[in-house]
């Protein structure tokens, strides 16, 4: 054992990398709970995601058309959902497991020629100087431009729910949606387009798996991230900021067990391996006590009778 | 005659198996306040839904000002200057005055710019409001406040309001309506929707009355008496339950500094309550929606547990007792809602009968169910209370509101309790089941056994109570005789004018 | 315009149409979907459902979807109880993986003695291994009110490395020449669930799943937990009124879909599958939920609905090596299948209608 060879920049920067595809999903499903929705076909729709971006860059060879085929797919996939829960009115806890039992199934089957195959590489972004700089400079500056995408997403959910218009009927229709809809809002419309940027957010999470953290395709590769993204809006108690601020203390405990597992520290690998999920659960029992700030209509099939 | 403001003919709107609104014809004045008067299911809802642009009418035709009117939508009916006052879901509990209010207009000016206005409007109409408070956590009357400042920002021609003094309390409605008047003589239009006769002679200039989705008449509410306007909405002659004068006997339930904190967020925290109610007496409690009816329901029935001590039943400590081992005993209860918690929606009516009948009916043994007993208690109950339904084996959902109310309270009453607690056993029900489901509690007082009857209609209360207390807040007055009592004692047990008077700000 | 319009009362026709109108939804889109991948349809549909049950070769087949089908059937009657209720375990396939280890792990314990009394301390561990695994969410849930959707979930993986765990460590065959896996159960007389009916695939798992199922029948039809069941799922403040302690049926749907889960586990490992391995587990946990809502969540449905999955099973195994078709294939297949279900279950609450051309 040698905790002596984890070296702390690494670590800080690339527990940004991994909390990056949580991030992604979890401010997406951030939005779609906003407006009352509870899709648990978060994980299917990563995983169409991944698959999705893998195939295009490698086609193509250009990571960012990967990147938006990726988003196209999860809104694709999120479309299902749509007709199940918004046209169908299915029971939303049951459509979500069917779409990751789906997504997962239709991922794999995409996927079978991409076993193996190395994608085209985004690179980082390199500000001369800045990114130069000791310390702060890896951390900080000297990442791919998804991962400030992720984080300038966060910043635009928070600024749009919390001092525009749509941000407004947004909470409003997750809130009280027969209020909403006695006032003239287009529930299932409005329901639909957050559905849809959920589904496309998901995407790029599982894409930034597939081409930059990972970066390989292989069948059921999100392993559960799309479900602790689910757990990370519970955590954030539907603020996007509380997001963020969770998908990098996930990221680091990710990254931090498997530096622990590198550096042949005495625990098992395996326990050091399902740490991340253990620790979800302690996370969500701490804050389970608080539910106040849970969208009232959250989960509630609208219909509008008259 | 001058144009009216708006103008309605031959309205109709049908839904399977009903007709809501049948040819309905009448007209609106500018500066008129015009009642439209009718019984649960007479079809008011629908017909201004329809003006509103929520529903469109199968036939007929609007004008407004003389100009064909069919507002698509509710914003195009706003845009024309109709606002609406809704009685029910129109507010978001976590969302402060300010952004409540910004969702109902079209163009909503900046917050800061918003809360001033709506500062300004509040105090110029007597109907002052905070616009930073969550409105979950303002009374019922402050909650219609928000809706009516909602409204006044758009600077209605034509103001509908649904029910409004339904959850006043009776010096509240005075304040309302001194803003009202106010409005009228700036010469904005009102229809006011109401099935309280009283109050339209008071207030309004016209009547028009729906009965089974068709107008049956108009008058002048000021020269017509509220006997002749009950006649024309019902349709026949009322009935007025009766009750024999009767002795009462030993105290039955015994509630005594009963303190329950509110179980939900935006719920109402019981305050020390006390109360006693005799075998065959009738407590009538009032009070505005939202001061703990629900919660002090639930405490009786058992689904809120408190101290053993704070509820007796004939000296039996029974706070601690969930609501099957209450049912034993003989304290049966009957809440609110009907679907969804008096009823499980979606399961047939025997289902329901098993509900909170399993226990003193014998419908179990050894946890196994006895189906075919159990349908025949169904089948009494809608035998007895002339349920009209197919049969037991339809879902309680099928059946229309007053019919399934007269199946809840029949299913508790056919029980044989020692004390009854009924909320709101008449809240949309049509005048004949209200009247056949007052009785039925009558009867069961006359047989000795002890009735909480916990309603927001005054006027219910009055005719069968022995005693009346108000819940205001979560705490109870201390109950009086109901007779010889003055409404204005009623309204100050109700809490007065809820201090609304006052600014908050 | 098309328009919903409520139905009084939930239709019970189309209660019983809707899954045979979606497993034809799914024939149609699946077949669709094998078109696709270049493979003839009707042929590969043909191969799925026809092949295994009246194939050439269908009395190999045959017995495996007792086999396949028994594991889903059992979990799923544990699943849908709760789904009734609104508990949604969504973990059974942890629940399934604790049960085989405790199950296995309580009969190696006795190797190499042979005693009747082996098999029987082997099914109660296995049965307490997934109870021990539920209760953890339903524990949490009861006592914090934490989601045990997620809790469920996130145990699978949790179970997933703890099989990992053992393969490698405890419960590794000391003679297995380092490689990972325990002894096989089925060279270990006492502790193998071998066929009760040689050739018939009948094995105790596929017995303990028929009780099941009369079992849940029994109590959701006759028995007042069963109506509590339901109640609790059709109107949860009605529930609460008529005395329901939510806690209590919470820890009860939980744990007995956890048992049944490790009961499937223990039978799994015990019989067709042997051997404790990284890889023992090959989902019947999710497939279940599927199973659980194609059965309409009753128990009878849920027999058929296990035999049609299993049917898909064993016949994308058999198109698998005749045409090629992929094994993911089949997995869309089946999510297909509860995608269909769920969006014509509509069928049953609304009433599809054209709308009356609007007068304005």
């Amino acid at each position: 054992m040698d905790l002596g060879e984890i070296n702390p920049v690494l670590l800080v920067a690339s527990l940004m990398v991994a909390a990056t595809p949580l991030l992604l999903a979890a401010i997406g499903e951030l939005v779609v709970e906003k407006a009352g929705v509870l899709n648990l076909g978060v994980e299917g729709m990563m995983i169409v995601g991944a698959i999705s971006g893998f195939a295009i860059s490698v086609e193509t060879g250009s990571p960012w058309l990967g990147f938006v085929a990726a988003a196209i797919g999860g809104a694709v996939l999120s479309l299902l959902f749509v007709l199940l829960t918004q046209v169908a009115l299915a029971n939303q806890v049951a459509s979500g497991l069917a779409l990751t039992l789906f997504g997962l199934g239709f991922s794999a089957l995409l996927g079978q020629s991409y076993v193996g195959i190395k994608p085209p590489s985004m690179g980082d972004i390199h500000i001369p100087l800045i990114s130069d700089i000791p310390v702060i400079g890896p951390i900080l500056f000297q990442h791919d431009p998804i991962l400030y995408v992720g984080i300038a997403l966060t910043a635009a959910v928070w600024a749009v729910l919390k001092y525009t218009r749509v941000g407004l009927i947004l909470r409003a229709v997750g809130e009280n949606h027969d209020a909403a809809h006695a006032l003239g809002y287009k529930v299932i419309k409005i329901r639909i387009m957050a559905i849809l940027f959920g589904g496309a957010c998901a995407g790029l999470g599982g894409a930034y798996i597939s081409l930059i953290r990972v970066p390989q395709w292989t069948e059921g590769m999100t392993a559960g991230v799309g479900w602790i993204a689910l757990a990370l809006v519970v955590f954030a108690s539907w603020k996007p900021w509380r997001a963020l601020l969770g998908a990098y203390l996930f990221g680091g405990i990710t990254v931090l067990q498997l530096n622990l597992q590198a550096a042949g520290v005495a625990i098992p690998v395996e326990y050091l391996a399902m740490s991340p999920y253990i620790i979800t659960i302690l996370v969500l029992v701490i804050l389970s006590a608080d539910k106040s700030s849970a969208p009232a209509s959250l989960g509630r099939t609208f219909h509008a009778s008259h | 005659m001058t144009t009216p403001l708006l103008s309605l003919q031959g309205l109709t709107k049908a839904y399977p198996g009903v007709v809501a609104n049948d040819q309905v014809s009448f007209d609106i004045g500018e500066g008129e306040v015009h009642a439209l008067l009718g019984e649960n299911g007479a079809g008011k809802s629908t017909l201004v839904k329809m003006i509103y642009g929520l529903v469109k009418p199968d036939s007929g035709t609007m004008l407004l000002r003389g100009q064909p009117f069919a507002p698509p939508e509710p914003r195009a009916a706003r845009a024309d200057g109709i606002a609406m006052v809704f009685q029910h879901f129109s507010l978001f509990d976590a969302l402060n005055v300010a952004e409540n209010i910004a969702l109902g207009m079209e163009n909503p000016p900046a917050m800061g710019d918003l809360a001033a206005r709506i500062r300004e409007v509040s105090e110029t109409y007597g109907l002052p409001l905070d616009p930073y408070r969550t409105v979950g956590d303002l009374s019922a009357g402050e909650r219609q406040r928000v809706e009516i400042i909602r409204c006044l920002l758009q600077d209605p021609k034509l103001l509908i309001m649904d029910e409004p003094t339904s959850v006043l309390t009776p010096q509240e409605v005075e304040i309302l309506f001194e803003t009202l008047n106010k409005l009228r003589s700036e010469g904005t239009s009102i229809l006011y929707i109401s099935h309280k006769l009283e109050e339209i002679r008071t207030l309004c200039d016209h009547a028009t009355i729906l009965r089974l989705g068709k107008n049956v008449g108009e008058c002048v509410p000021s020269e017509t008496s509220a006997r002749d306007m009950a006649e024309m909405m019902v349709g026949s002659t009322l009935q007025t339950p009766e009750r024999s004068g009767r002795e009462f006997g030993d105290v039955a339930l015994d509630v005594s500094g009963l303190s329950v904190p509110s179980p939900s967020e935006f719920g109402t925290a019981l305050r020390n309550v006390h109360m006693t109610v005799r075998k065959g007496e009738v407590l009538g409690i009032g009070g505005v929606a939202g001061n703990g009816q629900d919660e002090l329901l639930g405490v009786l029935s058992g689904e809120i547990q408190t101290t053993a001590d704070a509820i007796k039943f004939n000296g039996q400590a029974i706070g601690k007792l969930g609501p099957t081992a209450r049912r034993k005993l003989g304290v049966l209860t009957a809440p609110e809602e009907r679907l969804g918690h008096a009823a499980a929606p979606d399961m047939s009516l025997t289902e329901n009968a098993l509900l909170t009948g399993s226990v003193r009916e014998g419908l179990e043994s050894k946890g196994f169910l006895k189906w075919t007993e159990t349908q025949n208690f169904a089948e009494k109950i809608i035998e007895a209370f002339d349920v009209r339904t197919p049969g037991p084996e339809n879902a309680a959902r099928s059946l229309s509101g007053g019919n399934l109310q007269k199946f809840v309270i029949g299913r508790e009453v056919l029980q044989d309790p020692d004390v009854l607690v009924v909320n709101q056993p008449t809240w949309g029900v049509d005048a004949a089941a209200a009247a056949a489901i007052r009785q039925a509690i009558l009867d069961l007082a006359a047989k000795g056994t002890a009735v909480i009857c916990i309603s927001q209609d005054l006027d219910e209360l009055m005719e069968i109570s022995d005693s009346f207390a108000a819940l205001n807040e979560g705490r109870l007055s201390a109950p009086r005789p109901t007779t010889g009592l003055t409404v204005d004692e009623i309204g100050l047990m109700m809490g007065g004018a809820h201090g609304m008077e006052v600014a908050h700000v | 315009m098309i328009v919903l319009e409520k139905r009084p009362q939930p239709s019970k026709a189309w209660s019983y149409a809707t899954p045979l109108v979606a497993v034809l939804a799914t024939m149609v889109f699946g077949g669709l979907l094998f078109a696709i991948l270049g493979k003839n349809p009707l042929q590969a549909i043909g191969t799925i459902f026809w092949e295994p049950l009246f194939g050439e070769f269908a009395f190999y087949y045959r017995p495996q979807l007792l086999v396949k089908g028994a594991p889903l059937v059992l979990i799923a009657i544990g699943l849908s109880l709760g789904f009734r209720a609104g508990i949604w375990n969504i973990g059974a396939e942890g629940q399934y993986i604790m049960g085989a280890i405790f199950g296995a792990g309580a009969g190696l314990a006795f190797y190499p003695l042979d005693a009747f009394y082996i098999f029987p301390i082997m099914v109660i561990a296995g049965a307490f291994g997934g109870w021990l695994w539920a209760m953890i969410p339903a524990f949490l849930k009861v006592r914090f009110g934490t989601n045990e959707i997620l809790v469920s979930l996130m145990l699978v993986y949790v179970a997933e490395q703890m099989l990992a765990s053992v393969s490698l460590g405890l419960l590794k065959n000391p003679e297995g020449f380092g490689f990972p896996g325990s002894r096989n159960l089925q060279s270990y007389e006492s502790a193998y669930n071998a066929e009760l009916i040689a050739g018939s695939g009948m094995h105790w798992g596929v017995v303990t799943a028929l009780i099941a199922v009369i079992f849940a029948y029994v109590l959701l039809n006759r028995h007042m937990l069963g109506f509590h069941i339901r109640l609790t799922g059709e109107a949860p403040r009605a529930a609460k009124f008529a005395g329901v302690n939510p806690a209590r049926l919470i820890l009860f749907c939980l744990g007995l879909s956890g048992a049944l889960a490790g009961l499937a586990g223990m039978f799994e490992v015990s019989g067709p599958s042997g051997v404790v391995s990284i890889d023992f587990n090959v989902g019947y946990g999710f497939t279940a939920i599927i199973v659980a809502f194609l059965g309409r969540l009753h128990p009878v449905g849920i027999l058929l609905a296990g035999g049609l999955m299993a049917l898909t099973y064993i016949g994308g195994e058999i198109a698998q090596s005749q045409l090629g078709l992929p094994a993911a294939a089949i997995q869309v297949f089946q999510g297909m299948l509860l995608f269909f279900l769920l969006a014509f279950d509509l069928l049953t609450n609304y009433r599809i209608r054209a709308a009356r051309s609007e007068v304005a």
